[in-house]
């Protein structure tokens, strides 16, 4: 099990309290498509994928994006059980999605930056530092399922 | 591969950074030792505390290798010819961490938090393209 100090807690919340879960969520996946264009291979009936400007202007691309972070809210909830909270999540995207755990972690590093981009010097190397941590155990938690 | 559109949003980012590469070098590498613990090790002679003339001195010439990649961006083979040496025979970085990945990543965050909507999408791309070439050049004569 992951130990999360109090001090991490407090980063952790007092950061998702600042963002909005459905700018960060459309931009980091559309972030994700356009730097990682073969992630497009999971989203072949998203529409127009054929230029940043269209990836990021697609209504599929922004509330699929959004779903993704509202579920990362979830996780946040529940620190002290991350494999529990991901296990049915975990599941799908080995069974039925088919999506290479590697692509976690491409996700959550993006998710870092696009945090960096919006809180600027707020985003402190203590901050980063346990963000990075969160979305390496998320991945984690996401991988844990697959057979 | 990096496009010519590529080379161009490298070139106008990094022309933005004016005077801060010891700033930016050294900030990036007190956050990858602060998030990554690990990369720690290769550095077991460094004061690590933070603002350390080590931390500072290094990071400047992180950034300055960087630079000179960037002014070589056609030929990053040759340019960085003595560091892949340096890398693969005396420093021996892992390769899984040389692939810049811990760099690159606390990089990219130093850059974003430094021009916010600036570092958008398409100059993410680029950069991230950037630091996987660098990393490849310098992991070339590993074995």
């Amino acid at each position: 099990m992951v130990h999360w100090s109090a001090e991490e807690k407090q980063l952790i919340t007092s950061v998702w309290a600042k963002l909005s879960v459905e700018e960060c969520g459309a931009e980091a996946l559309a972030r994700l498509l356009i730097v990682y264009p073969w992630t497009q291979r999971f989203f072949s009936n998203f529409g127009n994928l054929s230029s940043p400007t269209a990836i990021i202007g697609n209504p599929k691309v922004r509330a699929h994006g959004k779903k993704v972070l509202t579920s990362f809210g979830e996780a946040i909830k529940n620190l002290d059980n991350l494999k529990g909270t991901y296990s049915k999540l975990s599941e799908l995207h080995c069974d039925k999605l088919h999506v290479d755990p590697e692509n976690f972690r491409l996700l959550g590093d993006i998710l870092v930056i696009v945090l960096a981009t919006h809180l600027a010097k707020d985003f402190t190397p203590a901050c980063q530092a346990t963000w990075q941590k969160l979305v390496g155990v998320v991945a984690h938690a996401l991988a844990h399922k697959y057979h | 591969m990096l496009t010519a559109e590529d080379k161009k949003l490298i070139q106008q980012i990094w022309g933005k950074l004016g005077g801060a590469e010891e700033d930016i070098g050294a900030e990036t590498l007190w956050r990858m030792f602060h998030a990554y613990p690990p990369t720690k090790t290769y550095f077991p002679h460094f004061d690590m505390s933070q603002g350390s003339d080590q931390i500072r001195g290094h990071g400047k010439k992180v950034v300055v290798a960087l630079t000179n990649a960037i002014k070589n961006i056609d030929n990053l083979s040759q340019a960085m010819s003595e560091l892949s040496n340096l890398h693969a025979y005396n420093l021996r970085v892992d390769p899984p961490h040389f692939s810049l990945q811990f760099l690159a990543q606390c990089l990219q965050v130093v850059l974003a938090t430094r021009l916010g909507k600036e570092y958008s999408p398409e100059v993410h791309s680029a950069v991230d393209k950037f630091m996987s070439a660098v990393a490849s050049v310098l992991a070339e004569k590993y074995r």
